[in-house]
C-alpha cells in the first residue's frame, strides 16, 4: 500500500518537476483563466449588487475552461511523446497510474485557482476568502478532474481529440457545475443554509465517479 | 565482428524444467477488417538471442506489442516464463525489459531522474547503486545529470536501454534498438544481448540492419504479412539468403 | 430467411408475439388517453400530452438502464453480443428521448407560454440526450472498433450513474429558482389517470422490446458483415501470397 501511495506520488512528481522546468502549461492555464474572467466583465454585469450570483458562476466557467485546456494538454503531451506506454509497461496496477496522472492534473489545477480567485476577489469585490467556499471549489474541482482525467484518455486516442474531450465531460460534469456555483454564490450572498446538502452532493459524485474511474481505467488504456 | 562466440553459443545454465522465456500459440491481431497478425505460433527458451526480421507492415512492432503487454491478441495465447499477461500482468511486466520507437523517457528531466523515477516504478531494490551501474553500461555517466532533451538521438536510445534493463528483467524485446545509434552505440548494445543472453536471459530484437540481426542473434525468425515463414538457425543463414527470401533480389 | 426480416432468428416468434401485444395495448392506451381519461381540470385536454411524454421518460431511462448492464457485461466478459445489446438500445435510447424533449415543448407552450422549461425532468432528459449523443460520437470517432466499444461502456457506466445525481442537483436548483413544472396539475390524479398511465407506460415498454429485439439483431448483422469482410480480405491475400503477386 505504502509502495503504491509511492508510486502515485512519483507518477505525479515527474509531471510537476516537467512542468516547473518547461513552465509550458501552466502559465498558458492561468492566463487564459484570468483572461476569460475579464472577459465575463465586458459579457455580463458584474458590478451591480447581485454580481454574487453571477460572479459565482463566471468564476466557475473561467476555472473549468482553463481546467479542460490543462487536461487535454497533459493527455496528449504523454502520448504523442509515447510516454504512456512507458507507463503501462511498468508492474502497477493501472488504477495507480490513473491516481498519479489525477493528482498531478489536480495540483495544476488548483495552482491556477490559487491565483485566479483572488484576483477575482479583488477585481469584483467580492468576499472570496470563505472555508465553504473553498471547500466547494476544491470537491468541485476533484470531481472534475477526475472525470476528465479518464475522458481526455479516451479522446486522446481519436482524431478529433479537443472537440470529442468536452461533448464528453460537460454533460456528465453538470451535476459539478452545478453545485459548485451554488456553494460559491450562496456563500457570497451570504445565505449559507442550504451549503451542506450540496457539498455533501460534491462528496459522494466525488467518490463515487473517482472510483469507477479507478476501476475502469485499466480497460480503458488497453489495447 | 564475426567472433563465432556469438553465434549458436549455448547457454550455459538452461535447467530443463524452466518454462520457456515466451511461449506464444495461435496469435492473430485484427484492427476491424484489417488483419495484421495471422496465427502465430513461436517458442523461445531462456538464453536464446531471437532476431524478428521482414518487410514493414510485417507485423513484428505489432507482435512485439502484444509480447510486451501492451497489446491484447485479437485470438491465441501468449505466455512470458510461463505466466500469462491477462492473468499476471505485474508479474509479467517486472520480467520485461523493453526497447521502442519512442523513448519512454521525459524529455525536461535528467538521465538520472529519469531512471530514478522507474526504478521506483518498478520497485528497484538499492536503486542507486543499480543506476550507476547501467549508466556506466551504457556509457552515460557523464550525463547523468543533463536532460534528456539535449540528448542526441542516439544517446537518448543508449538511455532507453538503460531503462530497459534496470530491474534485471528476464526477457529483453528490442524493437529496432540499432536505428538511432552510431558504431559506439551499436557495440554497446550488441554486448549487452550478448551479456544478458549468457546470464540465462532472453532477447528477441527486430532491425532493419540484416547484418547486425544475424550477428547478434542466435536465432532468425523471418516475419511476412503477419505470418511466420522462416525459423533457422542464425548460423545456417546469410544476409544475401534472406534477401532473397523477402524478396528484395 | 427472408430477405429484411427477422424471421428465422433465435426468439423471433415470442418477438412477433411481443410486436402484436404491443399493438394491442397501444391501442388500448389510445383510447383511454383520449377517450376514457377526463380532461385535466386546470389544463384541458393538452394535458392528455402526459400519456406519450412521462412513458416515454421511463422507458428512456429504462433504454439507458440496459446500455449501461451492457457496458458492464462487455468489459467484464469481453463478448460482443453485450455491446451490441448495449449500443441498439442506446439507439432506440436516443429516439425516445428526443420524443420526450419534442413532448414537453409542445406541452409546455400552451400551458405556460414558452417552448422549454427548466423543471427537473424535462432537463436531466436533455442532459441524458447529450450524453447519448456522446455516446454515439465517441463509438464514431474511434476507428478501432473493440476500442470503440470498450469506450462506449464506459460512457454508459458513467452516464447511467450520473442520471439520477443530475436530476437530483437540477431539483435542489431548482427549488431556489422555482419555475413552470410540466406536470398534470391538480393534488391527486383521479384513478382513471393513473390507469391511463400505466397502459400507456406498459404499451411503451412493449415497443421498446420489440424495437430492441429488431434492433440488436441488425447491429449483429453489421458486425458479422464485418468479420465477412475480414475474411474476405485473408482469403485474398493468401491467393495473392500464393501466387507470388505481392510483397
Amino acid at each position: 500500500m505504502r509502495r503504491e501511495l509511492g508510486r502515485i506520488y512519483a507518477v505525479a512528481w515527474k509531471d510537476l518537476l516537467s512542468e516547473v522546468r518547461t513552465k509550458e502549461m501552466f502559465g498558458g492555464m492561468a492566463v487564459f483563466a484570468l483572461l476569460t474572467i475579464i472577459t465575463f466583465n465586458f459579457a455580463f454585469d458584474l458590478t451591480g449588487v447581485d454580481r454574487a450570483a453571477s460572479g459565482a458562476g463566471a468564476l466557475w466557467v473561467a476555472v473549468s475552461f482553463a481546467a479542460m485546456l490543462g487536461l487535454g494538454r497533459s493527455i496528449a503531451v504523454e502520448r504523442d511523446r509515447g510516454s504512456l506506454d512507458g507507463l503501462l509497461l511498468c508492474p502497477v496496477d493501472r488504477g495507480v497510474l490513473y491516481l498519479g496522472k489525477l493528482l498531478s492534473n489536480l495540483i495544476f489545477i488548483l495552482l491556477v485557482e490559487a491565483i485566479s480567485v483572488p484576483v477575482f476577489g479583488a477585481l469584483y469585490d467580492l468576499p472570496i476568502y470563505r472555508p465553504t467556499l473553498l471547500l466547494g471549489l476544491l470537491l468541485g474541482t476533484i470531481g472534475f478532474a477526475g472525470i476528465g482525467t479518464l475522458f481526455a484518455v479516451m479522446a486522446s486516442t481519436t482524431r478529433a481529440r479537443e472537440i470529442l474531450f468536452p461533448v464528453l465531460l460537460f454533460p456528465v460534469a453538470v451535476p459539478v457545475v452545478i453545485a459548485t456555483v451554488r456553494v460559491a454564490s450562496l456563500t457570497l450572498t451570504g445565505n449559507t443554509g442550504d451549503v451542506g446538502r450540496w457539498l455533501n452532493l460534491l462528496v459522494g459524485f466525488d467518490v463515487v465517479f473517482l472510483t469507477i474511474a479507478f476501476l475502469v481505467f485499466d480497460r480503458i488504456v488497453e489495447e | 565482428m564475426s567472433d563465432t562466440r556469438l553465434r549458436g553459443a549455448p547457454p550455459d545454465i538452461v535447467s530443463a524444467s524452466a518454462p520457456p522465456s515466451v511461449r506464444v500459440v495461435g496469435v492473430t491481431k485484427r484492427f476491424g477488417r484489417r488483419g495484421v497478425l495471422r496465427g502465430i505460433t513461436l517458442t523461445v527458451q531462456p538464453g536464446e538471442r531471437v532476431a524478428l526480421l521482414g518487410p514493414n507492415g510485417a507485423g513484428k512492432t505489432t507482435l512485439l506489442r502484444i509480447l510486451a503487454t501492451l497489446s491484447r491478441p485479437t485470438t491465441g495465447t501468449v505466455e512470458i516464463a510461463g505466466m500469462r499477461p491477462d492473468r499476471d500482468a505485474q508479474a509479467v511486466r517486472s520480467r520485461l525489459g523493453v526497447v521502442a520507437h519512442q523513448s519512454y523517457l521525459y524529455d525536461d528531466l535528467t538521465a538520472e531522474e529519469n531512471l530514478r523515477f522507474y526504478a521506483r516504478m518498478y520497485a528497484v531494490e538499492n536503486a542507486a547503486a543499480r543506476i550507476d551501474e547501467v549508466l556506466d553500461r551504457v556509457g552515460l555517466t557523464g550525463w547523468r545529470n543533463e536532460r534528456v532533451r539535449t540528448f542526441s538521438r542516439g544517446m537518448q536510445q543508449r538511455l532507453a536501454l538503460a531503462r530497459a534493463t534496470l530491474h534485471r528483467p528476464s526477457v529483453l524485446l528490442l524493437d529496432e534498438p540499432d536505428s538511432a545509434l552510431d558504431r559506439a552505440g551499436v557495440r554497446i548494445l550488441a554486448r549487452l544481448v550478448e551479456e544478458h543472453a549468457a546470464a540465462g536471459g532472453t532477447v528477441v530484437m527486430t532491425t532493419h540492419d540484416l547484418g547486425l540481426g544475424l550477428e547478434v542473434a542466435d536465432r532468425v525468425v523471418l516475419l511476412q504479412h503477419g505470418q511466420v515463414v522462416l525459423d533457422a538457425p542464425a548460423a545456417d543463414l546469410g544476409v544475401a539468403e534472406i534477401e532473397r527470401r523477402l524478396g528484395y533480389r | 430467411m427472408k430477405q429484411g426480416s427477422t424471421r428465422g432468428l433465435p426468439g423471433w416468434r415470442f418477438a412477433q408475439g411481443v410486436g402484436v401485444l404491443a399493438g394491442v395495448v397501444m391501442a388500448i392506451a389510445l383510447y383511454m388517453a383520449f377517450v376514457y381519461a377526463p380532461a385535466d381540470a386546470l389544463q384541458g385536454d393538452v394535458q392528455r400530452i402526459f400519456y406519450l411524454h412521462v412513458p416515454m421518460a421511463w422507458v428512456a431511462f429504462l433504454a439507458f438502464f440496459v446500455t449501461f448492464i451492457g457496458g458492464i457485461g462487455y468489459l467484464w466478459k469481453r463478448h460482443r453480443g453485450w455491446d451490441q445489446l448495449a449500443r441498439a438500445s442506446a439507439e432506440i435510447g436516443l429516439v425516445f428521448t428526443t420524443v420526450v424533449l419534442l413532448s414537453g415543448s409542445l406541452w409546455g407552450k400552451p400551458i405556460w407560454g414558452t417552448w422549454w422549461t427548466w423543471d427537473a425532468r424535462l432537463t436531466t432528459t436533455l442532459l441524458l440526450w447529450f450524453i447519448y449523443l456522446a455516446y454515439f460520437m465517441l463509438r464514431s470517432y474511434v476507428s478501432d472498433p473493440e476500442r470503440a466499444a470498450r469506450y462506449a461502456a464506459v460512457l454508459g457506466i458513467f452516464g447511467f450513474i450520473d442520471v439520477p445525481i443530475i436530476y437530483k442537483s437540477v431539483d435542489w436548483w431548482r427549488t431556489l429558482h422555482p419555475g413552470p413544472v410540466v406536470s398534470t396539475s391538480g393534488a391527486a390524479m383521479p384513478d382513471s389517470m393513473v390507469y391511463t398511465l400505466f397502459v400507456a407506460l406498459a404499451a411503451t415498454t412493449l415497443i421498446y422490446a420489440y424495437l430492441l429485439y429488431q434492433r440488436y439483431w441488425i447491429e449483429r448483422t453489421k458486425d458479422e458483415i464485418a468479420d465477412y469482410q475480414y475474411r474476405m480480405y485473408e482469403r485474398q491475400l493468401e491467393r495473392e501470397m500464393r501466387e507470388g503477386a505481392t510483397i
